[in-house]
């Protein structure tokens, strides 16, 4: 893909590609702030048939909803880019027996050297999670690791 | 009554009143310009409210205005761009030049002016509003079509040339020897060079000395060097009006858009008293037999600046629609020749110059816009047959 840029004397920038649509778009950069999005006519492809003017806070969020997909995304493929590291989500069954116990108690990474590195509590993330921080029954677990250690992690977790 | 009283109650009732016209145009969605030409034309010799005291202080207000007026423009460019639009676009500039300067230079010619008026109405002729053609793009949603970097680049390129030519015209209606004529466009030049290579090469220091995180010192700060240079210029015979334009190129960046902001009510005001100023000059019953003159000439370069505005476009690539509209936005005329008309007419040219400038403008500055959304839907429908 080829963005296009073209100066604006005395108002800024403009960026525009093709889409594999065939679909022209483009955004105008004033230097006044203010951002335009263009989007071509297919019969008449020198003129923007649909200009939405975007102030600087509209302009953050489309970029974040249409860049935070793809960070994701690119995340993920980071993940499988790294041979031999595996990411898992495990949750801990309510029959676990380190439900209302602390992580430290599990002794994770000391029996399989695989790395807890966050907790999904009903859909709110605890990122990097201390020793002291206590189960419960639902939770899931997000480990990094081996192959081998994150199975065992798993073992661990399920333990009556 | 007191001689400040009437001169408050003449300019009051003048400002009230280009602020309720200025809301008329604004309604029409057409440029204010022609209005506050009318405006003046209604106030001044030989118009329906003549005014006795407040002629003096508004001629002050006018100089002002234009050298405000150039400021702003030089502002809006930096010096990068300049050079860029001037080696890219070097041949559609030069065409621009010669078939737009054309119609008025042969209709002076044609009148038995002389060529002082020919270089004069060259020069009215010449000129694209860059305000008004700015407005219409910007109105029409045209910004980022794209043809519209090829319209930018050659109304930087005619502010370029009005540098160049402000200088010479200057000197032609001084009556200057062909001797001191010629050194005087040559520091001229001189100068333009120098500004342009130290704008260039040196901006952070002017602009190290200039900047302020406060609006107060830096407003003053501005408008006291343009002014300062400007004045220098006159005395050069360059012309105050380049001076000032040379300062607002030299300055660039965060601080060139911040002074823009902030002179934009100044430039508003004094601008506004300019438009006036030459329609109180004005004999509005001269007008008249002019009038069919005028007709004439707008529709000739109508006619030339559409064909300028296809050629550009063609070169850049652009397809039948995009060409036209390039074509239409350069119509607009607006400020920058009645600055021309306005030095010629200061400098005693012929008495019929004045009239038939102010009839020409009226005519472009109201029609141009109002060409530009005529024609969007024909664009559209040959667009779709093509």
């Amino acid at each position: 893909m080829e963005v296009e840029q073209t100066a604006l004397p005395g108002i800024g920038l403009r960026h525009d590609f093709t889409t594999q649509s065939g679909k022209r778009i483009g955004v105008v950069s004033h230097r006044i702030g203010r951002r335009d999005l263009v989007i071509y006519d297919r019969e008449d492809p020198d003129r923007a048939c649909e200009v939405v003017k975007l102030n600087d806070e509209e302009a953050d969020a489309l970029v974040e909803l249409l860049g935070a997909p793809r960070i994701v995304q690119r995340l993920n493929q980071a993940h499988q880019e790294v041979e031999g590291l595996v990411s898992l989500q495990l949750p801990i069954p309510a029959t676990s027996r380190y439900v209302d116990r602390p992580m430290g108690d599990a002794r994770v990474r000391t029996r399989t050297s695989a790395s807890i590195v966050a907790i999904v509590r009903s859909g709110q993330v605890f990122a990097s999670p201390g020793p002291d921080f206590v189960f419960a029954a639902g939770d899931i677990v997000v480990v990094v690791g081996s192959a081998d250690s994150t199975s065992e992690v798993a073992d661990i977790l399920a333990e009556g | 009554m007191h001689h400040t009283a009437i001169l408050f109650l003449e300019f009051g009732a003048v400002l009230l009143g280009l602020g309720v016209l200025g809301a008329l145009a604004l309604r029409a969605g057409i440029s204010p310009i022609p209005l506050y030409l009318i405006a003046g034309l209604a106030f001044g010799t030989g118009g329906v409210l003549p005014l006795a005291t407040s002629e003096e202080f508004i001629s002050v207000g006018a100089e002002l205005g234009v050298v405000l007026l150039l400021l702003t423009l030089g502002l809006e460019y930096n010096a990068d761009e300049l050079v860029t639009s001037l080696k890219s676009n070097a041949r559609a500039g030069i065409v621009d030049l010669v078939l737009n300067a054309a119609p008025g230079a042969i209709c002076a010619l044609l009148l038995g002016w002389g060529p002082v008026a020919a270089v004069a109405m060259a020069g009215v002729t010449y000129a694209t509003s860059s305000g008004i053609t700015a407005k219409v793009l910007t109105d029409l949603g045209w910004i980022g079509n794209r043809e519209t970097p090829t319209v930018l680049s050659l109304l930087v390129f005619e502010d370029l040339t009005m540098a160049v030519y402000l200088p010479v015209l200057t000197a032609m209606l001084a009556g200057l020897s062909l001797v001191s004529g010629a050194i005087t466009v040559a520091i001229a030049l001189a100068t333009v060079s120098v500004v342009l290579l130290v704008a260039l090469k040196f901006g952070r220091y002017i602009e190290a000395f200039v900047s302020s995180p406060n609006s107060e010192v830096l407003l003053l700060k501005v408008v006291g060097l343009a002014l300062l240079v400007a004045g220098l210029a006159q005395q050069l015979q360059v012309s105050a009006a380049v001076g000032a334009f040379l300062v607002g190129i030299a300055l660039s960046g965060q601080l060139a858009h911040d002074a823009q902001a902030l002179l934009a009510p100044l430039r508003d005001l004094f601008a506004a008293v300019f438009f006036v100023f030459f329609g109180l000059q004005t004999d509005p019953t001269k007008i008249l037999p002019v009038a069919g003159l005028a007709a004439a000439l707008a529709v000739v370069s109508m006619l030339t600046k559409l064909a300028t505005g296809i050629y550009a476009a063609r070169r850049a690539g652009i397809a039948k629609a995009g060409q036209a509209r390039a074509g239409i936005a350069l119509i607009p005329r607006g400020e920058f020749n009645i600055v021309i008309a306005g030095l010629a007419v200061a400098a005693g040219a012929h008495p019929d110059l004045g009239p038939l400038a102010a009839a020409y403008v009226l005519i472009l500055a109201a029609f141009g816009p109002l060409a530009a959304k005529l024609v969007q839907p024909l664009f559209e429908a040959i667009a779709k047959r093509a």
